[in-house]
């Protein structure tokens, strides 16, 4: 295996592109390393990027948030603004594992591995988190959730790579939230994950996006589960229309964590919980 | 084989190692330092746990070549000499350990905690513990122990 750490994202394009075999990057490494000693996935060509300028920073885009793909989970919780503008995106990440493993592991890893269960993708996909992709044929900037196709798999070319993470301004009235079931409280699986990002005016909610974790191939924006509560002040009839079409618009597996029935169920449940943390604090911010 | 310099315990080394190897085989198999141990050797056990650069991690998902100019802690860097840390003395006073495989990593990764939260609540420290496994013991001595430490540590200061 070769280890590479270049200090450009060109560099690190030129190298993937000339790569021959198995081309991996890492960034905090808790999922690449895991593969490699498994004998999952062995590399020919490792790609290091923490050498890269920037990658470790949490800057301010506009009145968004530029995420570097070297972010540790950590380093986006111990943010003092972050957490407060995207609390579900950060408490999302943070969900991600043990304390050892928030001190490496990465947002855009998180992404790029193709979990279904992934915890940070639909707390990224509800807040409308764009990324930066460069590669051999150039720069272009796609939705978060575009990124992984199937499990395991990204739409990433041979020789691109994922450059920054985006989330969009926080504006006013605002709120959003990640919650997931786990038959364990700390260093588990999401059985179903569910974020819920929303915009009030006065009490009615006027724009929200809607997202489900592993009860699909892929991570799910649920626009008819948004539209459910669009229009509404969160009562219980929205609540009761969020949570059919939440669990309407799963298509999970059975496994060893949990049924389609009960992740369907489940899908439910915790979609009416996640919107209504996600609308309390909209409120405390209006 | 890459070079690698890098600093452990305050001390300044350097090694030789494979890129496939990892920062946890440097240490034990390069630097014979044994205390960081293996268990899982998929980051969910945290025997292996040590800081980098002052982070907790666990240094079977770290790379030999990743230490490169970074600066290692390890629970061989925890005592002061003769002298232990007050939190391996309370381990021995609560019997916080049977076996003594998790021990290292439990101690690396609270005295991390300690450094950031001097006043954890119990459940604290439980969820900072949590990827931390002991098969033996059980957790209740360890907890006591850190909770008993960190008020020690912030009496003394």
């Amino acid at each position: 295996m070769q280890y590479h750490a270049p200090s450009s994202f060109d560099d690190a394009v030129t190298i993937a592109k000339d790569a021959e075999g198995v081309t991996r990057f890492l960034a905090g490494g808790t999922d690449v390393l895991v593969q490699l000693r498994a004998d999952i996935v062995t590399p020919d060509v490792l790609i290091d990027v923490k050498k890269i300028d920037g990658v470790s920073e949490i800057a301010r885009e506009g009145d968004g948030w530029r995420i570097g793909v070297a972010v540790t989970g950590a380093e986006m919780t111990e943010h003092h603004t972050l957490g407060k503008e995207w609390p579900g995106v950060a408490e999302a990440m943070d969900l991600v594992g043990s304390t050892q493993i928030q001190g490496r592991a990465t947002l855009t890893g998180n992404l790029c591995n193709g979990s279904p269960a992934a915890d940070s993708v639909p707390a990224m996909v509800a807040a409308g988190a764009t990324v930066s992709v460069t590669g051999p044929n150039g720069a272009r900037t796609i939705a978060a959730g575009d990124i992984p196709v199937a499990p395991g798999k990204t739409s990433l070319a041979t020789g691109e790579m994922i450059t920054a993470v985006h989330l969009p301004a926080r504006g006013s009235n605002g709120g959003d939230a990640y919650l997931r079931f786990t038959p364990r409280t700390e260093m588990d699986i999401a059985v179903v994950g569910c974020a819920v990002n929303l915009r009030l005016d006065g009490k009615k909610i006027v724009e929200a996006r809607v997202s489900l974790g592993a009860v699909a191939p892929t991570v799910l924006l649920v626009s008819e589960a948004a539209d459910a509560i669009i229009g509404t002040e969160l009562d219980d009839a929205a609540l009761d229309a969020l949570a059919a079409a939440a669990s309407a618009a799963c298509n999970p597996i059975t496994d060893k964590r949990g049924t389609i029935e009960f992740r369907t169920q489940v899908a439910g449940v915790l979609a009416r919980r996640t919107a209504q943390i996600a609308y309390d604090r909209a409120e405390a911010a209006s | 084989m890459i070079h690698v310099n890098t600093k452990v315990n305050g001390d300044e080394v350097e090694f030789l190692c494979d890129p496939r190897e990892t920062l946890l085989d440097a240490l034990r198999d390069q630097l014979n330092l044994t205390g960081a141990k293996e268990g899982c050797g998929t980051g969910d056990c945290g025997a292996c746990s040590v800081t980098l650069d002052g982070r907790l991690v666990c240094s079977c998902l770290v790379l030999g070549v990743e230490a490169e100019g970074k600066e290692i802690g390890t629970v061989e860097g925890i005592a002061n000499g003769e002298e232990l840390h007050p939190l391996q003395e309370k381990f021995i006073e609560h019997a916080a350990l049977q076996c003594g495989i998790c021990t290292p990593g439990i101690l690396v990764a609270t005295k991390s905690l300690l450094e950031k939260h001097p006043n954890p609540s119990e459940t604290q420290v439980r969820y900072w513990l949590a990827g931390n496994l002991c098969r033996c013991t059980g957790y209740d001595k360890i907890v006591r122990a850190v909770m008993e430490t960190a008020a020690d540590l912030r009496k003394a200061s």
